[in-house]
Formats: C-alpha cells, structure tokens, sequence
C-alpha cells in the first residue's frame, strides 16, 4: 500500500489548522490568545515538519522539528516574560511573605 | 499480513491525528475566551500529536527515526503544560476574567427579565439576592488586559 495518500492527509488537516491558529493569532483580543496561537503555530509547524519528512522520503526532518520544539517553549515563556514584567533580565517578584 | 495490519494500523492513527489535531484548532478559532481556547489547544497538543507520532513510528519501525519521533513526544507532553500553565498564570495575574459564568448569568438574568415583562411573574423567587451581590463584588475589579499590571499584595 502507498501511504502517500494518508500523510497528504494529514499534512492537509495540519496546514489548515496551521490557516486556523494564524487568524487567532492575528484577530486575538488579548496579547495572551496571540501567545497561545503562536505556540499552537510552532507546534503545528514541528508537525508539518515530521509528516512533509515522512510524506518526501525524508524523515531527517525530525531533527529540525526537535529544534523548533526546544525554540518554540524557550519564545513562549520569553514572550510571557516579557509582557508580565517589561523586561526580559528582570529578577522576578520578591517573594511575599 | 503483518506489513499490511502495522499499515493499516499506522493509517488508522495517522487520521485519528489529524481529526483531533483539526478539532484542537477549531476550538481555538471558535472559543470565547482565553481559557477555553487553551483548554481546547490542549486537545492537538496531547491527542492530536500523540495520535500523529505514533502513526509515524510504527510507519518508521524500530529504527532511528523512531527514537527521534519518541524524543520530539516526550518534549511535547512536557512542554505543552508548561507553557498552558504560564499563559493560564500570566493572563489571570493581568487581570482577564474568564468571561463564560458572568455571561451565562447575565444570559440568564436577561430571559428571566423578558419573561417576567411578558407576565409570567414566576421565577421572581430565581432572582435571589445572593447572585446579584456576587456579580457586584465581581465587576468591581477592573482588568486591563494590557499584561503590565502589578502583583498585588496577598
């Protein structure tokens, strides 16, 4: 059997969430939807690269989608840390007592 | 047979992924609030992935794809509560409300009013005290949603 057919498939039903997340990320009201639908954009990303991989006979793809994962959380709590605070070398909250 | 049954059993997973991972999506175009939204990306982010790599890995065997497949699973399932937990954190401490109870309430307060201007006067007794001063206390905290707020003290 050919399984070209089913990765088509899913790479299909991931770019078109792909389509999804980047409207929320661009019509979101708080800067925190646009965080999240730029994590659900990385993540979509990392398996659009593990499927295109397997889709093209080149499965060493997955080293660039462990890649994007390790970036994707590290820009995520970067971001959060930047709109909490303002500034991406603050120290953090004193601890309350 | 035992090539075609790990084919077939490697599609069955790979659709199985790509409709949760499709479903996980829809909810975060669809929801109304952050919360909700992150609550149905949690759905792709644990189903869908997992559905998807593991249709891959018995596509791939047990070969070195496989251990690739496993380590980008395992940082996954760690990463995606994470990085849901800090967002949940970060916009509760910047002052966004989940919007979904006070809606219903207000929903609700609402069709009871036009029933009561209708004639029905029957569900005064639903009306209670109780709600309304809970709604009071509740929008009297304003958010600003901007992120920059101060913690307050506790």
């Amino acid at each position: 059997m050919d399984s070209t057919i089913i990765y088509t498939v899913a790479a299909i039903a991931i770019l078109a969430s792909l389509g999804l997340a980047v409207f929320r990320a661009l019509a979101g009201p708080t800067v925190f939807d646009r965080a999240l639908a730029a994590n659900a954009v990385g993540n979509g990303a990392i398996m659009l690269l593990a499927v295109v991989g397997f889709l093209a006979g080149r499965p060493e793809f997955l080293d660039i989608g462990i890649l994007y994962a390790l970036l994707n959380i590290i820009a995520t709590l970067a971001v959060l840390k930047f709109f909490r605070y303002g500034d991406l070398g603050h120290a953090g909250e004193e601890p309350v007592d | 047979m035992q090539d075609q049954l790990l084919t077939l059993i490697s599609w069955m997973f790979l659709a199985l992924g790509s409709f949760f991972y499709l479903v996980g999506a829809l909810g975060l175009f669809r929801m109304p609030d952050v919360f909700t939204r992150m609550h149905a990306t949690s759905v792709s982010d644990t189903l869908g992935v997992g559905f998807l790599i593991t249709g891959m890995a018995i596509d791939a065997g047990w070969s070195l794809n496989t251990a690739r497949l496993v380590i980008i699973l395992a940082f996954l399932f760690f990463s995606g509560p994470i990085a849901t937990h800090a967002l949940a954190q970060a916009a509760l401490h910047a002052g966004v409300k989940p919007a979904l109870s006070d809606d219903r309430l207000k929903k609700a307060r609402r069709i009871s009013a036009t029933r009561r201007a209708a004639g029905g006067g029957r569900d005064k007794s639903t009306t209670g005290t109780g709600t309304r001063k809970r709604t009071t206390r509740k929008s009297k905290s304003t958010s600003s949603g901007k992120g920059r707020a101060r913690p307050s003290k506790r």
